[in-house]
C-alpha cells in the first residue's frame, strides 16, 4: 500500500463519511479502516479502482455491491459478505457468516476461514473460494460462476442450481435438489487451479486434483407435462396444454 | 370450441347445443351443478390431462368485497362542496422527503406498479414510462433488471429490489428515483416469480444470467435477509450505496398488513407499498392467485391503523395502496381511507392495449376472447404486451400506447378531483373516512366505515 493511504478510525467518524469518501475516491487511491467493530455496511458501493483495509471484523454487508478495487478485511464477517459483487475482488482473512457473495455477478471473493450457510447463494457469475468449509444450503439457485470449497459442504448443497459449478475438496453431507456430482474433466482441473492461485494463502495449498465437481442434472428447467391428450388418436383437440 | 369467463375450454355434453339452452328450466339435462359448474369441471379434466397446476396471469377473478361497496357521502348542509371544474383541488404527492436528499415528487397520485421486462416487451414497457411520464408520475422496473428504454422513457423511475435479484447492478440502483424493496405482491404474498420458456428469449435469460427456454422460477425469499431487523440493516445498506439520495420504499402482498406496515416502518421504509389480492401478476399458481392474501379494501385501513398508531401517517412514511384499481372512484376511495398514493398494474395494461378487441379473431384462435384473455404466460399475447415474440411486440406502438396511458391516468385524477371536491376538499389527500359509509356490511367491517345510513362499524363499540 503506498504512503498516501486515508485512514478512517470508525470509533471516531460514521461510516456514512467513510462510504462517502470511498465512493469519491479516484483509482488508485488506498484507505485503511480500523476499530470496524461490527459496524454494517462497511465499505460497500465502491466503483473506483482502490485498495481498502479494514482492520477489524465487519457486521452485514460488507464491501456490499463491490464493483472495483480491492477490499482486504482481517477479521471476520457477518451475512451477506460482498453481496452481489460485480468485479473487482473481496478478501477476508476469516470467517463469514450466512450468504456471503449471495447474487454475485463477477469478480472474486476469497474467504480464508469458514463460510456459514447459503454461500454463493443465487451467485450470478462471481467466483468464490472458501478456505475452510461451507454451511447449508450453499450455491442454492446458483446461476453462474464457480464456487471452490477446500473443506467440507454441509447439507443440501447446490439446491436447485442452474449453471454455477461447485468444487469440493472434502465431504459433501448431502446434495439439493437437481444437483449431482460431474465428471472432473482436465479444464475443471485447471479452473480450480486458477482459483485456488488467485485466492493465496487462503487456499492452504489445496491440490486442484482432489476436488470434486458438482453442477445441475438440469432436470428441473421445464414443467413436466404429461399431455395424455396427446396420447390419443389423432382429431380431438387437446384440452390441456395451457400453463 | 366454446369458452367460459375463465379462458377454460368450456363446452357441453351436446357439443353444439346453445349453450343458452341451458338457461330454459325446461332442459334438465343441461342443469349445471354449482359445486362442479363447466368451470371446475375443465380444470378437473385440464388438470388430469397434464398432471401440473394451471399458471396464468392477471390477478384474482373470484367475486370479493371491493371498494364498489363504499360510497361518497358528498357534501350537504354540513359539509361545502368546491365548484367542480374551476376550484383548486391539489393532487401531488411528495414521497421520501424526511430522509431522501432528492424525494419523489408526483404530480397525481396514481402510479405505475411494478411490471418486468421479461413478463412485458420492450415495446410495453416504453409505452408505461412515456404514459406515466405525460402524466406526472412514476413506473416501476421488475424482476429482471431494468432497461435503458424504461430508464429513457420515465422521468421517474422505481427500481425493485426483489428476492432473485435477477440483473440487479448496482449503477442501475443509482440510477433510480427510488428503490422498492419487494418482500411480496398481492397476486401472491408469499410465492416467488415466474417466467415460462417461452418468454425466456436471448436478451432476457442474458439480463437474468439463465439458459434460454427454460421455465424460470424465482426466488420468493430475499438471499441476504431473513427478517424486519435484517431489513433495517439491508435499507442502511441501499441507503449509504445511493448516498441517501433516494427514498425506499417496501412492498407487501396484502397478508397481515398491520403488523407488516408496522414492521416496514420499523425497518425504515420512506413508503409502505400494500398490494391487495386483486393485483396482478405475470405468471402464478391459480390457486395461489386466487386464494391467498386478503382483498385491498380490506388491507388498506389495517395499514393506516399501524401508520397512526406509531405517528408517521401522512408524514414520515407515506402508503400507497395497490390491486384491483380502475377508476377514479377507487383511487378517491382509497385516498379518503388513508392511502397517499394508489398504484396500477392491470389497468395499465388494459389502457395501453391489452385485452383489446380489435385482435379478437387472434383471441378466438387461442381459446379465448378479448376481454378474458388471462394467459400472459404464454408469450403468445395478440396485443404485443406480455409477449417476448419479436411479431407480436413491434404490434404495440410505444407512442400511442402510451398517450393512452397518460389520458387514462388523466382521467383517474380528474375523477379522483370531481369526488374530493364533491365532498369539499381542496386536495385529493384532505379526503377522509368520514367521507365514506358502506354498503354491505361486510365492507363496513373492513374499511371501517359506517354501513350506510347507521352509524354502525361492524366491531367497534
Amino acid at each position: 500500500m503506498s504512503a498516501a493511504v486515508r485512514t478512517f478510525d470508525l470509533a471516531e467518524s460514521a461510516r456514512r463519511k467513510l462510504n462517502q469518501a470511498l465512493h469519491e475516491a479516484a483509482d488508485g487511491e488506498s484507505f485503511e479502516v480500523i476499530n470496524p467493530r461490527g459496524a454494517h455496511a462497511v465499505a460497500c458501493g465502491i466503483t473506483a479502482d482502490i485498495d481498502v483495509v479494514v482492520r477489524g471484523s465487519v457486521g452485514y454487508y460488507g464491501a456490499g455491491m463491490h464493483q472495483r478495487g480491492r477490499v482486504l478485511i482481517e477479521g471476520n464477517a457477518s451475512t451477506g459478505l460482498a453481496e452481489n459483487i460485480m468485479s473487482g475482488e473481496v478478501r477476508i482473512t476469516g470467517n463469514a457468516t450466512m450468504s456471503a457473495g449471495a447474487t454475485g455477478c463477477g469478480g472474486l471473493l476469497v474467504v480464508g476461514g469458514n463460510a456459514g450457510a447459503r454461500c454463493g447463494i443465487s451467485m450470478k457469475g462471481v467466483d468464490i473460494v472458501v478456505g475452510g468449509n461451507v454451511g447449508h444450503m450453499s450455491a442454492f439457485m446458483a446461476q453462474a460462476g464457480n464456487l471452490v470449497i477446500c473443506g467440507d459442504a454441509a447439507a443440501d448443497l447446490g439446491d436447485s442450481i442452474y449453471e454455477a459449478q461447485i468444487f469440493v475438496r472434502g465431504e459433501v453431507e448431502s446434495l439439493g435438489a437437481d444437483c449431482v456430482e460431474k465428471e472432473m474433466r482436465p479444464e475443471h482441473v485447471e479452473t480450480v487451479a486458477g482459483l485456488l492461485a488467485a485466492a493465496g494463502e487462503a487456499a492452504h495449498g489445496a491440490d486442484p486434483g482432489d476436488f470434486r465437481r458438482y453442477g445441475s442434472a438440469r432436470r428441473l428447467y421445464n414443467f413436466t407435462i404429461d399431455d395424455v391428450d396427446a396420447a390419443q388418436a389423432a382429431g380431438r383437440a387437446a384440452g390441456g396444454d395451457r400453463r | 370450441m366454446s369458452t367460459t369467463p375463465n379462458g377454460s375450454p368450456g363446452g357441453t355434453p351436446a357439443g353444439d347445443l346453445d349453450p343458452l339452452a341451458a338457461d330454459d328450466p325446461q332442459n334438465w339435462h343441461l342443469r349445471e351443478s354449482y359445486t362442479f359448474d363447466r368451470n371446475v369441471i375443465a380444470e378437473i379434466r385440464r388438470a388430469a390431462n397434464t398432471g401440473i397446476y394451471r399458471i396464468r396471469g392477471w390477478g384474482a377473478k373470484r367475486r370479493m368485497p371491493t371498494l364498489d361497496d363504499l360510497v361518497f357521502l358528498g357534501a350537504s348542509m354540513s359539509r361545502y362542496p368546491l365548484e367542480g371544474y374551476r376550484e383548486a383541488c391539489g393532487t401531488d404527492v411528495v414521497i421520501g422527503e424526511h430522509r431522501a436528499e432528492r424525494p419523489v415528487r408526483l404530480q397525481i397520485p396514481v402510479t405505475i406498479a411494478g411490471m418486468s421486462f421479461g413478463s412485458l416487451s420492450a415495446q410495453a414497457k416504453e409505452a408505461l414510462g412515456r404514459g406515466a411520464s405525460a402524466a406526472g408520475t412514476s413506473t416501476t422496473t421488475g424482476d429482471g433488471g431494468m432497461t435503458m428504454e424504461e430508464r429513457e422513457h420515465s422521468s421517474v423511475l422505481v427500481y425493485q429490489y426483489l428476492p432473485s435479484r435477477y440483473g440487479m447492478n448496482p449503477d442501475h440502483l443509482r440510477m433510480a428515483d427510488a428503490i422498492e424493496v419487494v418482500v411480496g405482491q398481492g397476486a401472491k404474498p408469499g410465492g416467488g416469480g415466474m417466467l415460462l420458456g417461452q418468454k425466456i428469449t436471448e436478451r432476457v435469460a442474458e439480463m437474468r444470467t439463465l439458459p434460454t427456454g427454460i421455465d424460470q422460477r424465482s426466488a420468493c425469499r430475499h438471499p441476504d435477509w431473513t427478517g424486519p431487523d435484517d431489513l433495517e440493516i439491508k435499507i442502511g445498506e441501499l441507503r449509504e450505496i445511493t448516498d441517501w439520495q433516494v427514498p425506499i420504499y417496501i412492498k407487501v402482498g396484502a397478508a397481515r398488513p398491520y403488523y407488516d406496515t408496522a414492521l416496514a416502518v420499523k425497518a425504515g421504509a420512506d413508503a409502505v407499498v400494500v398490494d391487495g389480492m386483486q393485483g396482478g401478476t405475470a405468471a402464478t399458481q391459480d390457486v395461489f392467485i386466487e386464494h391467498v392474501g386478503i382483498p385491498t379494501i380490506a388491507a388498506i385501513p389495517e395499514a393506516v391503523r399501524a401508520l397512526r398508531e406509531l405517528g408517521v401517517h401522512r408524514r414520515e412514511v407515506k402508503l400507497i395502496a395497490a390491486g384491483g384499481f380502475r377508476s377514479g372512484a377507487d383511487v378517491a376511495k382509497a385516498l379518503a381511507l388513508g392511502a397517499d398514493a394508489a398504484s396500477i398494474g392491470t389497468a395499465a395494461l388494459i389502457a395501453i392495449g391489452d385485452n383489446d378487441p380489435a385482435y379478437e379473431s387472434e383471441y378466438r384462435e387461442l381459446g379465448t376472447s378479448a376481454g378474458y384473455w388471462e394467459d400472459f404466460q404464454a408469450g403468445t399475447d395478440p396485443a404485443g404486451i406480455t409477449t417476448q415474440d419479436p411479431e407480436l411486440s413491434a404490434r404495440l406502438d410505444p407512442v400511442l400506447a402510451g398517450r393512452r396511458l397518460a389520458n387514462y391516468l388523466q382521467v383517474l385524477t380528474i375523477e379522483t378531483q370531481i369526488l374530493a371536491r364533491a365532498n369539499g376538499k381542496s386536495h385529493v389527500l384532505n379526503l377522509e373516512p368520514e367521507d365514506l359509509a358502506a354498503l354491505t356490511v361486510e365492507a363496513a367491517a373492513m374499511a371501517k366505515v359506517p354501513l350506510a345510513g347507521t352509524s354502525w362499524v361492524p366491531g367497534e363499540d
